[in-house]
């Protein structure tokens, strides 16, 4: 018996917090309507309440969590008394319902800090915070009406939970979704600078200097979120790969390419004035693909590994929500976008129209992933049968597009604004151009097995000529009177934002290309040689974990002279309450290469089938997402960024003598 | 007319919109048949009731059938089993496929279920024969052969009350008069 | 209350790449294996959610896997291995869309959409030039002029920032 009822205080929480975002929505429209500028004041208070709110309704559904309270269905269905402290913690959004109310959580969040930015004029800040206000209703309506994590089962309280998924029981699941939510729901800050520069008109340089540090930190936690996706899947699936093109890595992955993009843009916009309307656009081309994201994984309508189960009155809910704020926000743009032709002028080899350049390949890459998303669906709908769209499609149109972008990011940096001058372009560049070719195009592809492949050649050629400008781009940078010193905070971020790329590019290339897989029979004390290396079954254990027990293999790892390199501990593991076996792959990593095993199926003679990967270089590809990340933050470090007044006032007058 | 180029994201999106929610009423799980119109596979399988008797593709043909894929194991095939009763009960000939399933449990499962079956084939585990040739990835599963043996209908999923009677027996029918 | 129950069931997250599919099939050789790994990550598990029959341990994905071996030692070619499998279970086994008039669309929108950004491009580029001669040309009030040469006074003091990030 409970003294405390958190879950129906949690329920209410969620209620009242409802309650402020119809006020931070209503208020600061009214005030605007209606002429009466004390109105706009009440958005503020209404999302620090709405904030208030909801931690509090997060933090009932956690305790429920961590006391057991299995009265609760959600709580019953995805935990169990077993279950470690940690597990349960991240059980809260293990699921549908609680990962929804994370989302809401982490968009009052965000509210939360915009609500806290000094140097904006109030005005704008109640508009912004009123479009924020009105995604909060949608979403808390969603919640309440299909979706309530609070809801009990009563009066047969079940005795124990069902467990949470065991292939969520794990670190990478504690981390994961709350990152990447960060980055989805940070993605609405832009969106909703962009909804207010359309509604009041302004739409000068200053907005795209309000909303670019909130969109650089969002992009941040949206790479560091698919980074750690991707290793997730790579260790914990236990099949080797790092990415399958499935919808929901899709879903993902469509907001970073226009979130990049948006980027960029925000830069063009901010520092020339020019292609606003574009930027714009993509601002809310990033949030709208969140939602879109969110739509493909909760409706059902399409087929994923990681989907939550189908249900079509949610995904009509959503697709409502979708239809008013895509829709919406599309229409309001076609609408209310200016047709102010800014008189800035710029030729065609300058770093402007670089960046349109990769701004519209980043854009046709979003739209190829969402093509080979949706297509099933298309066809489907129109009676056509049922085809599938997989990685052979994704690659074969993805690459090129990929090679296309690194060569105009290379040339991107060292182009002057406005008008390059050709003569010092070629003087910065020849020796990087031509150092590429020889040794990305011819070297370096031969060097691993002495024989050329064609996409390795590719691959090395886009990782030295990202290297090798971004080098020579920090090189222009420090040539000043304080050299290295003297390289901006911003600087320095995209330096190792390009450099990340290229590393994932590296990694990517060199495990595509050489990674080794073997199926093999192992036997005690028999070693099995894969890629030179031997593979020893040494012994077996049986290993009673808190909520699963396991098959544990002792696998001696050496080299081809004997020496020992490692010893592995893949476990075949079978979870008690969801009666689900797992398998633990065990990787001996390092910065070259990993090795990997995993156990298969008992076979006769005490015998195991087991799995053994040998992957070249493929931690690169994760650190090369924790570079871009890292770029980012210097990026939004920037002390520019700090002395917001001043720089709000030129901009203004920017637009007064453009438009 | 720049207006109208303006309007391009949001045709788009309405467009996708309009698909979406079609896609809120189809089953991405559902799987077209690539089998209608193609004649019955050839196979050699023995009876479930007489395993000693072989049976091949010509002895089944010279009547119209249904074919239904079933197992012990497959909790479906429980829901729609009476169906599979009232067709035979109608008149129409239902040869059954006992798909990965021990003869055993099978022959259990009829004791304790009734057997409307003409007769049945057995597709053990591990065995890849005529279900697998018929494209079969579970059960339950029900296709409908003419009397030439060329496929002419194909359900995967469980035979309910109203696809018997509106869509199973009308199609029995109309190839019996073919 | 049981339509609330199966609703919460079914809002579970289904995931079934529980564990891998890890086999042991006496290969003829390396190259025989390279293509069996090849074509067990082309094609589909028609049973599953999203995944390949190498990356299931469903019943059907297991009987594919080992018909594929069959077919392979049977000296069959890739090519003859995916029409095999596309005549039983349908396109949509295979993971690489097929190449048809209704999947045209799918296959060169994103080249085409691709080179219609090549042309705006150049037109946008093209057109700022025509405008900037003819403005050139054209402005002739001194208080424009003006206007113009504070707004490109107050442009160049941004773009000739040290800290240009990009």
């Amino acid at each position: 018996m409970h003294i405390i009822e958190l879950p129906e205080l949690g329920h209410f929480a969620l209620i009242l917090a409802l309650c402020m975002a119809c006020v931070q929505m209503v208020m600061p429209l009214l005030g605007t309507l209606v002429r009466q500028p004390v109105w706009l004041a009440y958005a503020q208070p209404a999302a620090w309440g709405q904030f208030l709110f909801l931690t509090f309704s997060f933090a009932c559904l956690t305790a429920s969590f961590m006391l057991d309270d299995f009265s609760v269905a959600y709580i019953a269905n995805n935990s169990n008394s077993a279950l470690p402290w940690y597990y349960k913690f991240s059980a809260v959004w293990g699921s549908h319902e609680g990962s929804l109310l994370l989302w809401i959580w982490i968009l009052s969040g965000w509210t939360f800090a915009v609500s806290l930015t000094r140097g904006l004029p109030a005005e704008i800040l109640a508009r912004v915070l009123a479009v924020m206000g009105a995604i909060s209703v949608g979403f808390a309506l969603f919640i309440l009406a299909t979706s309530d994590p609070f809801e009990r089962i009563l009066p047969r309280i079940p005795t124990d939970g069902a467990d949470l998924n065991p292939l969520l029981q794990d670190f990478g699941l504690i981390v994961h979704p709350p990152l990447l939510y960060m980055g989805y729901v940070g993605f609405a800050v832009a969106f909703a600078f962009a909804i207010t520069a359309l509604w009041s008109g302004r739409l000068d340089a200053a907005w795209a200097r309000w909303s670019r540090p909130w969109t650089t930190v969002a992009w941040i936690f949206l790479t560091l979120g698919i980074t750690l996706g991707s290793w997730w899947a790579y260790y914990e699936l236990g099949w080797g790969g790092w990415w399958f093109w499935d919808p929901v890595e899709n879903a993902s992955l469509m907001p970073w390419l226009v979130g990049t993009a948006l980027m960029h843009s925000l830069a063009v916009t901010e520092k020339r004035g020019v292609f606003r309307s574009w930027t714009l656009l993509l601002a809310i081309f990033s949030f709208s693909l969140s939602l879109l994201g969110t739509f493909l994984v909760r409706s059902g309508v399409l087929n994923s590994v990681h989907a939550f189960a189908a249900d079509p009155g949610r995904g009509f809910f959503i697709l409502v929500l979708l239809g008013i704020t895509i829709g919406g926000s599309l229409l309001l743009y076609a609408l209310r976008v200016p047709k102010v032709n800014v008189k800035v002028r710029y030729a065609l080899f300058s770093r402007e129209v670089f960046l349109l350049v990769n701004n519209i390949i980043l854009v046709v890459a979003m739209l190829t992933v969402l093509l080979g998303t949706i297509y099933p669906l298309l066809l489907d709908a129109l009676g056509h049968g049922k085809i599938s769209v997989g990685p052979p499609y994704f690659n074969a149109l993805i690459a090129p597009q990929m090679i296309l972008l690194a060569f105009f990011m290379g040339l991107g940096p060292l182009t002057e604004w406005k008008q390059a001058r050709w003569q010092r372009l070629r003087q910065r560049l020849w020796w990087a151009a031509g150092a590429t070719l020889v040794f990305g195009l011819v070297v370096l592809p031969f060097i691993y097995d002495g024989q050329w492949h064609f996409w390795v050649a590719m691959g090395m050629t886009v990782t030295l000529w990202i290297v090798l400008t971004s080098l020579r781009d920090l090189y222009e940078a420090a040539r000043g009177r304080r050299g290295l010193a003297g390289v901006t905070a911003s600087r320095w971020g995209m330096i190792l934002g390009h450099l990340g790329l290229a590393m994932t590019a590296f990694g990517v290339t060199m495990v595509a290309n050489y990674a080794e897989e073997r199926d093999i029979r192992m036997a005690l004390q028999e070693p099995v040689e894969v890629h030179g290396l031997n593979f020893t079954l040494t012994s077996l254990e049986h290993v009673e974990g808190p909520n699963y027990t396991a098959e544990r293999a002792v696998v001696s790892v050496s080299g081809p002279d004997g020496a020992q390199i490692s010893v592995l501990h893949p476990e075949k593991r079978l979870y008690a309450v969801r009666r689900m076996p797992m398998t633990e792959a065990a990787i001996d990593w390092g910065f070259t290469r990993d090795i990997y095993v995993a156990m298969g199926e008992p076979l006769a003679d005490g015998a195991w089938a087991m799995r053994v990967h040998y992957k070249p270089f493929v931690r690169w590809l994760w650190f090369g997402g924790g570079f871009m990340a890292l770029g980012g933050l210097l990026a939004a470090c920037d002390k520019r960024y700090r002395s917001r007044v001043k720089r709000s006032e030129e901009a203004a007058a920017v637009t007064e003598v453009a438009v | 007319m720049r207006r109208l180029v303006l309007f391009i994201p949001l045709a788009i999106f309405l467009v996708l919109a309009v698909f979406f929610m079609r896609g809120l009423s189809l089953n991405p799980m559902e799987r077209a048949s690539t089998m209608i119109g193609q004649p019955l596979p050839e196979f050699s399988l023995k009876r479930l009731d007489a395993p000693h008797q072989v049976v091949t593709r010509d002895d089944l043909l010279g009547q119209v059938f249904l074919l239904n894929v079933w197992g012990s194991w497959c909790p479906s095939c429980y829901d729609e089993h009476e169906y599979i009763v009232a067709a035979a009960k109608a008149g129409v000939p239902v040869i059954g496929l006992n798909y990965k399933d021990t003869p055993e449990k099978a022959h259990e499962y009829l004791r304790k279920m009734g057997n409307p079956y003409q007769m049945n084939l057995q597709e053990p585990e591990g065995m890849r024969a005529l279900a697998f040739d018929l494209g079969v990835y579970g059960a339950p599963e029900t296709f409908l052969v003419d009397r030439e043996g060329t496929i002419r209908y194909h359900l995967t999923g469980v035979v309910t009350e109203t696809l018997l009677n509106e869509t199973l027996l009308p199609e029995v029918r109309r190839w019996q008069k073919h | 209350m049981a339509k609330t129950l199966m609703g919460l069931c079914m809002g579970l997250l289904i995931v079934s790449m529980a564990h891998a599919a890890i086999e042991v099939f006496p290969f003829a050789d390396d190259q025989q294996r390279d293509r069996f790994q090849h074509l067990t990550e082309l094609l589909r598990c028609p049973k599953c959610q999203n995944q390949t029959i190498g990356g299931s341990n469903s019943p059907i994905a297991q009987d594919m896997r080992e018909q594929l071996f069959t077919l392979l030692q049977q000296g069959h070619s890739d090519q003859e291995v995916i029409d095999y499998m596309k005549a039983r279970f349908g396109d949509y086994v295979v993971y690489q869309p097929p190449m048809r008039k209704d999947t045209w669309v799918l296959w060169w929108l994103p080249p085409l959409a691709l080179l219609a950004g090549a042309i705006i491009i150049l037109g946008l580029v093209w057109h700022k030039r025509r405008q900037s001669n003819a403005a050139a040309e054209v402005t002739s009030s001194p208080h424009e002029a003006q206007r113009a040469a504070r707004l490109q006074q107050v442009l160049d003091r941004y773009a000739d920032d040290k800290d240009i990030p990009s």
